[in-house]
């Protein structure tokens, strides 16, 4: 199975299948924007230090700037393209987003609604501090991070309802 | 990054067979191997991956203690029932340490071979001196930006500090690393840098972390991880220690007592002159920060890591009296 060039790899993406070849030392981030455009998970730091690529491979935050391709083999992958229903109602973390206004350049944002779609699910949403820790791994340059919580604690109350 | 081939290993030994071949390495979680092979600092002839592997993500913890897969994920192991009520201080460094998504990711045995942050070791564009990349090349740090550096076991050779949490509270209750057939104490698999600090853990090409173990005790179970940092989370420590306090049936005189520190020396430092100075006293603010002072002893500081010296016996203080106020 080793390979010096490429390897064929089979992903479910929002549902859908996908097939293709890439170098080993692809990422899920790189295959995600440059293969198969979704360029919605954005590249930050490309070093695991910022969140903005935050995606869910089996349900579970990840960042794909450190997750390589070959490595989700058959895993499903949800990125911030999959979040919305197709009629294109929006997630409630989405429209909590919208609703407080917790974005201004907006490039961390998928990343964070990513984070905070499983920060709600894991149960780590339950206070203000806990929303604080477990959120930390998504960095905002704008500093948006008093209406990031309150978007949060807002989608959390929603989800649980 | 440098391409390299990928082998998808499908039981543990071909993995060890295939990982002991030259340029070979173990792929787990990638939170540190993917990095650091894009600081170009990694450069694997092939990625030997183990994370498909089945039955080496167990939690089991019992009476005699707990025992945890290598390939259990950080965040299992944080939030982990067993672990919380009977070792509470490893749930604790596991929470405190990287972020949600990175705990989603690492591995337990990643963990422990995770590498420093030492600015000047991730860079070898900028700085081609590393005694940890290239024996013999000298040290970028002595002399350098040094306030995260360690001061604590350090050497002429290498001032690198051991970044990680979990191993910390690990060295502090006297935690088994399982290489396959053979096993180690945490506190004997991380090296000293010493002359050769390009060695820093005693694992063999062809060996390969399968289990990680801690015995029960009454330390453990009453026992918290203090992490004190630049910001508040997401955040590498400035200082942290690992306490674990049994108390006599007084409920004040110190039975046994267990003090580990992170974030000031080149590996998770047992501080056992802290240990022995306490046992046997009466669990008072005095003593406790008078022994505190014990656990820097022979400390250096290269000049902007000064602080640590000052913060670290705080932090053993603070973590003592702390969990000696625990029910």
């Amino acid at each position: 199975m080793t390979s010096p060039t490429t390897i064929p790899i089979h992903l479910t993406i929002n549902g859908h299948d996908h097939s293709l070849e890439v170098e080993p030392r692809v990422t899920l981030l790189d295959a995600l924007r440059d293969r198969l455009d979704l360029t919605g998970t954005k590249k930050g730091c490309d070093q695991g230090q910022c969140g903005a690529c935050t995606v869910h491979v089996d349900g579970e935050r990840v960042l794909a700037c450190l997750t390589l391709a070959a490595q989700v083999e058959g895993r499903s992958i949800t990125t911030i393209e999959g979040l919305a229903e197709a009629d294109g109602t929006l997630h409630a973390v989405q429209a909590a987003f919208l609703e407080q206004d917790a974005f201004q350049c907006g490039y961390c944002t998928p990343g964070q609604i990513m984070s905070a779609v499983a920060c709600i699910r894991e149960g780590h949403a339950g206070s203000d501090d806990e929303i604080r820790e477990y959120m930390a791994g998504n960095l905002c340059r704008c500093g948006a991070y008093p209406h990031i919580v309150a978007a949060v604690r807002q989608a959390a109350l929603e989800v649980q309802s | 990054m440098r391409d390299f081939s990928y082998l998808r290993a499908t039981s543990p030994a071909a993995a060890r067979e295939a990982a002991a071949l030259p340029g070979a390495m173990l792929l787990a979680g990638g939170t540190t191997l993917v990095d650091l092979a894009k600081c170009g600092v990694a450069e694997p002839a092939t990625l030997v991956d183990i994370s498909h592997l089945k039955g080496l993500d167990t939690i089991e913890v019992g009476e005699q203690g707990a025992r945890l897969g290598a390939l259990a994920k950080m965040s299992q192991v944080a939030g982990h029932e067993g672990i919380k009520s009977r070792f509470p201080a490893v749930s604790e460094a596991l929470w405190q340490a990287a972020s949600a998504q990175i705990r989603n990711m690492a591995s337990i045995g990643g963990n422990l071979m995770q590498r420093t942050r030492c600015p000047y070791f991730r860079d070898p564009a900028n700085f081609p001196a590393c005694n940890k990349r290239e024996p013999g090349s000298g040290c970028s740090a002595i002399g350098g930006v040094t306030r995260g550096h360690a001061v604590l076991g350090t050497s002429e050779a290498c001032i690198a500090m051991y970044p990680g949490d979990l191993a910390v509270a690990l060295v502090a209750f006297d935690a088994t690393v399982h290489l396959g057939e053979r096993q180690l104490s945490v506190d004997d698999f991380f090296l000293l840098p010493g002359s050769t600090p390009d060695k820093e853990h005693a694992i063999k090409p062809g060996e390969m972390i399968t289990q990680i173990s801690i015995p029960a005790s009454a330390a453990a179970r009453r026992s918290t991880y203090l992490k004190v940092r630049d910001r508040q989370s997401y955040e590498f420590a400035a200082a942290s220690a690992a306490v674990g306090i049994e108390l006599e049936a007084d409920g004040r005189t110190i039975r046994d007592l267990r003090v580990a520190l992170g974030g000031v020396a080149t590996k998770p430092w047992r501080a056992r002159a802290v240990e022995e100075a306490l046992k046997g006293k009466v669990l008072e603010e005095d003593a406790v920060r008078h022994a505190s002072l014990l656990a820097v002893e022979g400390a250096v500081d290269h000049g902007a890591n000064h602080y640590k010296i000052e913060l670290a016996p705080r932090v053993v203080a603070r973590a003592i009296l702390k969990t000696g106020a625990m029910a």
